[in-house]
């Protein structure tokens, strides 16, 4: 019953002996082995066991932290050396990657324990998991349905207890929505609290990592050693960094919550809503206040995410040429024909189609009207948080206007992209934004959203935990086959 | 009514940084291909630029330099378009608010004259790999060890009005970037690069339609590609028709120019602010520092050789053209050379020489030292000019020192008046005839007895002795 321990217990078990790394390590591999949800791309047997052993040496020298030995599973976009890193696409199928992430180097500083890599929307673009060339990822509460996406592979697999966490990236959403879908805890920290090096840029203005835990704690533990400082990166911020565990005992009565009146409209499904109200009404019991509060703004964060993102990727994707790594046609005839059939043929079509937008939004005579007057607004809307913020401490709302939909059910591009209209704008303005289990519709689990102001991560890490102290969504398992 | 040519430049300065403007790679020229590039300059997935705060300062010298308008809160820019030695798929550079504004530099015209030419702008931005097409037969290689080297883009105005202004100006921009620092300078390891926008009006008209000559790593080439250029659109225009905007390659072997694109099929390059990387804000204590540390400047330099020196406007500014030349010129001076000889010297026959072997003057065979060593020889009458011309080139072929070849070549300048007194009558006695010419009135054979003398005593006596002797005697 391992796999159901927090990172804490977790943690507590191997310093006791209860169970050591390789066996902790071994479990974890033998429930992957069995599992069908599809949520690894590559799963690194060897090199997880090797990492175990080397995580149990250190632990019985006393030497270790938290979160040394503790297995997790890695977004397939954070590069790790000498283990293939696809971003979920037939371009990067056949990549090593000679280098690890920040991410990735800091985790294995601390001895952690690598099951493989988590499969994804391609490149993170989607909200799904079926834009990845991998196939799409089941969702654990129901196999017929998504876990959401981009990191569709990391939610399900922390869903179905198959990764003690996982690491994911959030840049319209791609954290807090399949942690929604999957019923389990996600946080997007603040943009430049977390280093992107070595994460494959989907939209640099847009792309956090943050963890996709069991729990609120268990996110705080796996943030203390995501976050911080990187001078590799030069967006990411020189700013202290608190201890994230520390205040999660601290009371949250009196805690403003500012309810957006725009994120209550017509779109959002009736059953998630009323699980988002009894959530709020918990909240209240707890000592909470609530305020309604407006984000007028909020309707444009979709066509302005919509083309700030594909401009951005436009640019980030010109990489893959089919010149020095990745995907290349067979014999192409010139240098033309070499980048038209690699990259027409190694990238799927949503990618394809953001690319284009994003082209397109950036060309000579349309940037004023797309890209600068997408700036504009996204300006705007991080003017609407800042007032929000002067009146309430936290933001609470639905996460996803639905629960899990069945795979291949959304069949066009706009559907999809209309579903991300409450995750969107924490991405614009640069907000730390969280997703935590907060009911169930039709068996279906349903997210609560909480964002906060720039740097709160320890007021959002806190509420969500007394949250979980005083409900147990978050402890709800999906049945095993 | 003639044409007028009009020439604005585009200067591609590499920066002397030690590592690249956003990686840490080594930007040193030579070394074995891709041995030079980094995850970040090969363009890996997920790696990050980081601004190399050197390449900031030196731009910033730069605009200091030129008292340009330095703008303390620039940005960085993607310019988008394919190329195999583009790893990224983008340039990183500076499109709006590019970190050094407008500015100037006042050039030497032929006619003695000096002439202001404004500079647009200068923005950083990173240099592109390289690729090699006649490597293998079918292949074209990539070597990205030049990817990611900092650049700075100098952009005159369209002031020059002939291809010698356009020389001067490149020539000015040359020296004062390797005053300050910033820039090897060597051109033909690509380190400063021009491209040219030339068009021709008739005076006073609006500017015409330009041509872009791209290429051109010599100022001998950047001359002929817009003479060149102006002769072709002369033709064209005579013959009434019309100017394509286009961009142009200049083919130093076959010395002509040829069409690389047209208007209609240049990139459009989606440029926009990278985000990747944050604004570039300087403060006024920097910009302060910077100045405080800019070395004396060229135009500074030649006020001091007029004034301290006494030296006209056009030795001062010869000599000042390239800090190594004056660097050169004032060991000598240190070392307590005569001014004046000196200044010909530098001037004469060791840029001649220079020139011929294509050698910088900081790689010349004969240092400032020696060459102090040797006019003095002339100061102190123990060689004559002529000797020392043939010393000079004895030690330019490394045959020793100046005390040396003298001794060994036995050419010290005849002190022994007796001897000398010797030769002279021998040559007046075997020469009968002309010393009757001459007492009848022909002084100008007076050359012919002092041409004997020399050739008697191999060069070594002293001109001014044999002519005084020679007149004494002969009158």
């Amino acid at each position: 019953m391992m796999h159901k321990l927090s990172i804490a217990e977790l943690s507590k078990g191997l310093k006791n002996k209860d169970f050591s790394s390789v066996e902790l390590t071994q479990h974890y591999l033998d429930r992957i082995a069995v599992s069908e949800l599809n949520s690894y791309i590559t799963v690194t047997d060897e090199l997880a066991l090797s990492q175990a052993k080397d995580a149990d040496f250190k632990i019985a020298k006393g030497k270790g932290t938290i979160l040394t030995g503790i297995p997790y599973a890695h977004k397939d976009i954070f590069c790790t050396q000498g283990v293939k890193t696809s971003a979920g696409s037939k371009m990067l199928d056949s990549f090593i990657s000679p280098y690890d992430a920040t991410i990735t180097e800091k985790f294995n500083n601390e001895n952690m324990v690598m099951l493989g890599k988590t499969n994804m929307d391609e490149f993170a673009m989607g909200s799904s998991n079926e834009n990845s060339f991998y196939g799409p990822v089941k969702n654990p509460w129901d196999q017929k349905r998504v876990p959401g996406g981009s990191s569709g592979g990391s939610a399900a697999a922390v869903a179905a207890r198959i990764a003690p966490f996982a690491t994911g990236t959030d840049t319209g959403g791609s954290i807090r929505q399949p942690a929604s879908l999957c019923g389990i805890t996600g946080i997007k920290p603040t943009y430049g609290r977390v280093s992107r090096y070595g994460m494959i840029a989907y939209a640099s203005s847009l792309d956090q990592a943050g963890p996709l835990t069991k729990t609120a704690e268990d996110a705080a533990i796996v943030l203390n050693s995501m976050a911080g400082f990187d001078d590799k990166d030069s967006t990411s911020a020189i700013k202290e960094m608190p201890d994230y565990t520390k205040n999660l005992g601290n009371s949250i009565k009196g805690l403003k919550i500012g309810l957006p009146r725009e994120f209550f409209s017509k779109g959002l499904d009736s059953d998630v809503e009323k699980v988002i109200m009894q959530s709020i009404s918990k909240f209240e019991v707890m000592g909470a206040e609530v305020h309604e509060v407006s984000l007028p703004n909020s309707a444009y964060a979709i066509p302005t995410y919509y083309i700030v993102a594909p401009c951005e990727c436009s640019s980030n994707l010109s990489r893959f040429d089919g010149v020095r790594y990745g995907y290349r046609c067979d014999d192409p005839k010139d240098l033309n024909d070499l980048y038209l059939r690699s990259r027409s043929e190694g990238f799927g079509d949503e990618v394809k189609r953001r690319i284009m937008i994003g082209t397109y939004a950036l060309s000579a005579g349309y940037y004023d009207a797309y890209y600068l007057k997408a700036q504009k607004v996204r300006h705007l809307i991080s003017e609407d948080f800042k007032k929000a913020f002067e009146s309430v401490d936290v933001i609470m709302g639905p996460v996803s206007p639905t629960t899990a939909f069945e795979i291949g059910a959304v069949k066009d591009s706009v559907s999809m992209y209309l579903a991300d209209i409450y995750t969107l704008s924490a991405n614009l303005a640069g907000l730390p934004g969280m997703s935590i289990p907060a009911g169930f519709s039709n068996n279906l689990p349903v997210g609560l959203q909480l964002i906060g102001n720039h740097w709160s991560e320890e007021t959002l890490l806190n509420t969500a935990h007394q949250f979980q102290l005083q409900t147990n969504w978050h402890s709800q398992l999906p049945v095993e086959p | 009514m003639a044409w007028e040519t009009v020439i604005g430049l585009e200067i591609h300065s590499q920066l002397r940084t030690k590592s690249k403007i956003f990686s840490g790679a080594s930007t040193s020229f030579g070394a074995k291909p891709n041995t030079q590039a980094c995850a970040v300059d090969l363009g890996y997935p997920g790696v990050l630029p980081v601004l190399n705060k050197e390449a900031v300062n030196m731009a910033l010298s730069f605009g200091l330099a030129i008292n340009a308008k330095i703008n303390q809160y620039s940005i960085f820019a993607r310019k988008n378009y394919f190329y195999p030695d583009l790893p990224k798929g983008y340039q990183i550079s500076q499109f709006e608010l590019p970190i050094v504004g407008q500015g100037e530099i006042e050039i030497p015209l032929d006619d003695g004259q000096n002439k202001m030419v404004r500079i647009t702008r200068a923005h950083l931005e990173e240099d592109a790999g390289k690729s090699i097409h006649d490597l293998y037969d079918d292949f074209t290689a990539i070597d990205l060890n030049r990817a990611g080297t900092p650049l700075l883009e100098i952009v005159s105005e369209p002031d020059m009005r002939s291809a010698k202004e356009a020389v001067a100006y490149a020539k000015k921009i040359h020296a004062l970037v390797q005053y300050i620092g910033i820039c090897d300078g060597n051109m033909q390891e690509g380190s400063f690069r021009c491209d040219a926008n030339v068009s021709i009006r008739k005076k006073g008209d609006e500017l015409g339609t330009r041509a872009e000559l791209k290429n051109i790593n010599s100022f001998k080439f950047l001359e002929k590609a817009i003479n060149l250029e102006v002769e072709r659109q002369i033709d064209i225009l005579e013959d009434r028709g019309s100017i394509v905007q286009e961009t142009r390659l200049y083919d130093s072997d076959k010395n002509e120019t040829r069409s690389m694109r047209s208007k209609e099929e240049a990139n459009d390059y989606r440029y926009f602010p990278d985000p990747d990387l944050l604004p570039v804000v300087i403060d006024d204590e920097l910009l302060v520092q910077i100045k405080n540390s800019l070395p004396e400047l060229p135009t500074e330099k030649k006020i001091r050789f007029i004034d301290v020196f006494g030296l006209s406007e056009y030795d001062a500014e010869n000599l000042t053209v390239q800090k190594d030349i004056a660097d050169y010129f004032e060991s000598m001076i240190a070392q307590g050379a005569d001014i004046k000889l000196s200044v010909n010297w530098v001037m004469g026959e060791l840029s001649a020489s220079l020139n011929k072997n294509q050698i910088e003057i900081q790689d010349s065979p004969i240092s400032a030292i020696e060459l102090y060593e040797l006019i003095t020889k002339i100061s102190d009458n123990t060689i004559s000019g002529k000797i020392a011309k043939d010393i000079f080139k004895s030690m330019w072929e490394g045959k020793g020192s100046v005390e040396e070849i003298i001794e060994n070549q036995g050419l010290k300048q005849m002190t022994d008046i007796d001897a000398l007194e010797g030769i002279i009558d021998e040559v007046i006695n075997s020469n009968t005839l002309q010393v009757q010419q001459f007492k009848d009135g022909n002084s100008k054979l007076l050359g012919f007895f002092v041409g004997q003398v020399m050739k008697a005593t191999n060069g070594k006596a002293n001109p001014k002795q044999v002519n005084k002797i020679l007149n004494d005697k002969l009158s």
